[in-house]
């Protein structure tokens, strides 16, 4: 009895959840569905779903008319760059905040919490002159400080949480052991906070990716990432659904088979001290 | 030094000096992702074939990112563009500072005499040509033949406000998505209030009197505002007031417009099958007027410019013109066919059979030549433009003006308190530049 | 345990980062505030001269300053609000036995993969154009008149694209914190007949409350800068101008630098007035 009221309300919880996942992807899936139809296909009325002459025909025209592989390419480079050089500077500071606090520890990162409400807006002409000044307009280089810069925060709190979590005796010990300050993070401490500075790296590498501002402001041609590449796709003349659904699904494509692989790891270290 | 390392660095400094000869110039280009401009960037690997030192890079981004990019390199002179693609608007302004590098110099063989006075006229200050056009287009009526006769109405070659507003009360049919008229509503300095400010010259309406005090307070400007709103809200689409030139051309293709003024342009767009379901079915007028002597029709042209801060000068200069060169119409006409050329900028090609044969080829040049900019409005302007003003503030106060009308337009305010907004906001605009 | 020696090691270790992101805070920041005095119009020449306090005065008293203050509070509260709610709502429900949970998670997760400007030209062009927009057909399908999204109910539009973003982030962190949630504890209130309804309210929810602080908290810094979902579908009309999006318009439509570094002064303002009602409450929050 008990197990069959159980069974009932496994199958409801599944249907319920898989209602609302797939209400939730639905607007992606559309967008992939809608890249394989013809302009015309695109806007019909009623909306087809499946039942349309499959045509990879968008694909063809956006990789003749751009780059694709450049923009990719930078992007990753991009996004890679800045997350792993924002997590070489972040892992000492969190770790000093982590396990030698100070008085001023949490308002030190809170402080660097609030630098990122800097409007961005706000700063971009300071920042386009800076840009012109050191040669750094139009280069990966600029854009890879730049967005180190704006995730630095979040990568020191999010591995300031982390450490938070990982007993001090342990350190102790090893310190007993006659390990240095070297030692002691190169192999104590980092090795223990791989889930977390693994998920670190993933949640960055997602936001830089994404950014649009600076990628879009401080960029042409040499430097310019995924997000310019949809900025030539969006409402040029004429009917354009299917073309803009191509180019979205291949801006969107990496980062998404990225995130679904490793969501498990991006998932279990996600918790900005939210978890005790 | 032994003899092997001298002939190794002999090799190399030859070899170093061979490359230098065969350097390549990267040019980048920044333009906007209109039909005409995809076409050029697919047909460039003939100017690179002939020109194999030169390489070009293009920057393709959606018209209002491309307009933000390249003001914020000229104005902060940022340097990374050789060749930018803008319009009439910005000529004059950045002209006048010094900013573009002048096109008086370009090849004989180039026929600056050739390009329309109108045209040529809006790109040149003092004497200089700052940009070489791409393509030129006024505005006007693209009508459905069909849906006309079949309410029982002819469009004149030449009709006025009212007569629009007949036409379009007779063409609509709600219930089958038929929607009289088409116009942008979408708020932007280069969408509705091109059209608004275009229209409130033949209503009799300026943007600025002598003084260059606002006139949005002027009993014109109601007037114009009122039946534009009127027009739309009555016989226009659903979300007329987002509506801009992209998703009417989209409505006009898909036969849901019975009239659309806007870009001369789109002829092209919509007489075309491949895209347009209603292709044999346009015919085409002058835009209308209110018989005040000002038709309600703009002037614009793309063009393409070299910043003054450009380290490849020349090689821009040779893409610049081949790029507007009539050599470029024909070839565009051998590989899409006489219909697909950049229209609107040589006389040559109105002078053409061939093109004569386009339907749409005589209203497009007509259009032009009823565009003045020096001399817009019914009432005398201190400034050139007559679907913009020509100063650096007007494209904020442009769209902001047009945020106000497009609310009206979406019904959150009235046309009054719209108007009333705009002219504060332009007073105040002017103030803080100075005026 | 902390010498005095490790005091030193420490705070040379963290020194890259403070100064780093002093130096990304204070450049740009001293020369907006710099640029705010002057009369700065790139496309007039440029600098012409320092005028006091006049752009302050004058990016206050335009007509656009409140409204767009409160755009952003309106847009900020409102993806707030439902990224918690349905955050909760959805964690719970994930963590309910079912079959095919990674999947479903997997299907949740996907939308904070996919790029602002993306996710805004899909919405916009897709889902909600009056005429060709799915919601449009299926408005019609059901006989009623497609709703104008982004003209007549333009705040709530771009809310809900939003919190569509936001919401995969929600969800997973307050998941990941019932699941840390002790079973025995809801076990024994289920034995002593406490409904649902009651064992959510009085257990789940209190031991959620960490969780739903950070969720704010990180929101909050992003989506005070929301820029690229206004720019690709309103483009600010119809009352979605944010205090952002206006200095936007400043600095890059009106080219009014000091006009607009003004603006960007006042945002740092509301910025830092949000910022320490939140740090109160996150401070406290971590503390215990």
């Amino acid at each position: 009895m008990a197990r069959a009221v159980t069974q009932n309300r496994k199958i409801i919880n599944t249907a319920a959840a898989w209602t609302v996942g797939l209400l939730i992807f639905f607007p992606i899936l559309w967008t992939i569905l809608t890249s394989f139809k013809t302009e015309a296909t695109a806007i019909a009325d009623p909306p087809v779903f499946l039942a349309f002459d499959w045509t990879l025909e968008n694909y063809s025209v956006v990789l003749e008319r751009s780059n694709y592989m450049r923009f990719l390419w930078n992007s990753v480079i991009i996004a890679g760059g800045s997350t792993i050089l924002g997590i070489i500077i972040a892992v000492p500071a969190a770790w000093s905040m982590a396990f030698v606090p100070g008085k001023r520890t949490k308002d030190i990162l809170l402080w660097m919490l609030s630098t990122k409400m800097l409007p961005a807006v706000g700063v971009l002409y300071p920042i386009y002159l800076i840009f012109i000044k050191m040669g750094l307009l139009d280069s990966r280089t600029g854009l890879v400080i730049v967005l180190m810069l704006m995730n630095l925060p979040i990568i020191v709190w999010m591995l300031y949480t982390y450490f938070r979590e990982i007993p001090g005796e342990i350190l102790e010990a090893a310190r007993m052991d006659g390990a240095g300050l070297k030692e002691e993070i190169l192999y104590v401490l980092t090795p223990m906070a791989i889930p977390g500075i693994a998920s670190t790296l993933l949640l960055n590498f997602i936001l830089a990716w994404n950014e649009a501002f600076w990628t879009l402001n401080l960029t042409a041609a040499k430097a310019a990432p995924l997000t310019a590449f949809i900025a030539s796709y969006s409402s040029p003349e004429g009917l354009f659904y299917a073309k803009l659904s191509a180019a979205s699904t291949m801006a969107i494509a990496p980062i998404l088979i990225l995130g679904w692989f490793s969501q498990k790891q991006l998932v279990s270290g996600l918790t900005f001290g939210a978890v005790k | 030094m032994s003899l092997r390392n001298s002939i190794c660095a002999a090799t190399a400094l030859a070899m170093a000096t061979a490359t230098s000869a065969f350097a390549e110039t990267t040019i980048t280009i920044a333009t906007v992702n209109n039909g005409d401009m995809i076409r050029m960037q697919g047909l460039a690997d003939e100017f690179t074939a002939s020109h194999p030192d030169i390489k070009l890079e293009w920057v393709t981004l959606e018209e209002n990112v491309l307009r933000q990019r390249v003001t914020q390199d000229i104005a902060a002179k940022g340097g990374q563009f050789d060749v930018m693609t803008i319009g009439t608007y910005e000529v004059p302004i950045w002209g006048a500072q010094d900013w573009l590098v002048s096109l008086n110099d370009l090849p004989a063989a180039w026929d600056a005499d050739d390009i329309l006075p109108a045209i040529r006229d809006g790109l040149t200050v003092e004497g200089e040509l700052y940009a070489a056009p791409f393509y030129g287009e006024s505005s006007m009526v693209m009508y459905r033949k069909d849906l006309m006769e079949k309410a029982g109405l002819e469009m004149p070659e030449a009709p006025t406000w009212d007569q629009i507003k007949d036409a379009a009360a007779a063409m609509t049919d709600k219930d089958n998505e038929v929607y009289g008229i088409c116009l942008r509503g979408k708020a932007g300095w280069g969408e509705n209030m091109a059209l608004l400010t275009a229209m409130g010259n033949s209503f009799g309406a300026r943007t600025f009197d002598e003084s260059w005090t606002a006139q949005y307070d002027s009993e014109e400007w109601a007037t114009t505002v009122n039946f534009y709103v009127d027009l739309l809200n009555g016989y226009g689409p659903p979300g007329a007031s987002t509506n801009g030139f992209n998703e009417n051309l989209s409505l006009f293709q898909q036969g849901k417009c019975g009239m659309w003024i806007d870009a001369t342009v789109a002829a092209s767009f919509v007489t075309n099958p491949k895209d347009s379901t209603v292709a044999d079915q346009v015919g085409f007028a002058l835009a209308p007027d209110n018989g005040l002597g000002k038709r309600g029709n703009w002037l614009w042209a793309w063009s393409l410019a070299i910043p003054a801060g450009s380290d490849a000068t020349e090689e821009a200069k040779e893409f610049i013109t081949w790029a507007t060169s009539k050599e470029y119409t024909a070839l565009v006409a051998s590989k899409e066919g006489w219909a697909n050329v950049p229209p609107g900028t040589r006389s040559s090609l109105y002078q053409n059979t061939e093109y004569a044969k386009v339907p749409f080829a005589a209203m497009t040049l007509n259009s032009i030549n009823a565009a003045d900019p020096t001399d817009p409005a019914v009432e005398p302007v201190p400034y050139t433009g007559v679907q913009f003003v020509a100063i650096p503030e007007w494209a904020g106060i442009g769209t902001q003006v047009g945020q106000e009308i497009s609310a009206a337009l979406a019904g959150q305010q009235s046309v009054e308190e719209a108007l009333e907004k705009a002219q504060a906001l332009t007073t105040d605009e002017m103030e803080a530049a100075g005026y | 345990m902390a010498t005095q020696h490790s005091r030193s090691a420490a705070r040379l270790m963290m020194a890259p980062a403070v100064i780093l992101l002093l130096g990304w805070m204070l450049v740009p920041l001293i020369m907006t505030l710099m640029f705010s005095f002057k009369k700065y119009l790139p496309l007039r020449g440029g600098d012409l001269g320092w005028v006091g306090f006049d752009n302050y005065i004058r990016f206050v008293t335009s007509s656009a300053f409140w409204p767009s203050v409160l755009a952003t509070l309106a847009i900020v509260g409102g993806v707030l609000f439902i990224t918690v709610v349905f955050g909760v709502l959805l964690a719970v429900l994930l963590n309910q036995p079912m079959w095919g949970q990674g999947i479903v998670r997997i299907l949740v997760i996907a939308p904070f993969f996919v790029m602002p400007t993306v996710s805004a030209l899909v919405w916009k062009n897709m889902f909600m154009d009056p005429v060709n927009g799915l919601f449009a057909h299926l408005w019609k399908f059901f006989g009623a008149t497609p709703i104008e999204w982004l003209s007549q109910a333009s705040l709530q539009s771009i809310i809900m694209i939003v919190s569509w973003q936001w919401l995969p982030f929600a969800t997973l962190i307050l998941l990941t914190a019932i699941q840390s949630l002790d079973r025995e504890q809801l076990e024994a209130a289920e034995m002593d007949g406490a409904p649902p309804l009651k064992r959510f309210g009085y257990i789940t929810l209190p031991h959620l409350g960490r969780a739903i602080t950070v969720v704010v908290l990180i929101q909050t810094i992003f989506l005070l800068g929301i820029f690229a979902e206004i720019f690709v579908t309103t483009q600010g009309s119809f009352g979605t101008r944010t205090l952002t999006y206006l200095i936007y318009q400043r600095v890059l439509e009106s080219q009014n630098v000091g006009l607009g570094s003004a603006g960007g002064v006042y945002a740092i303002i509301l910025a830092n007035i949000v910022a320490i009602f939140l740090m109160r409450a996150v401070g406290k929050n971590l503390d215990a």
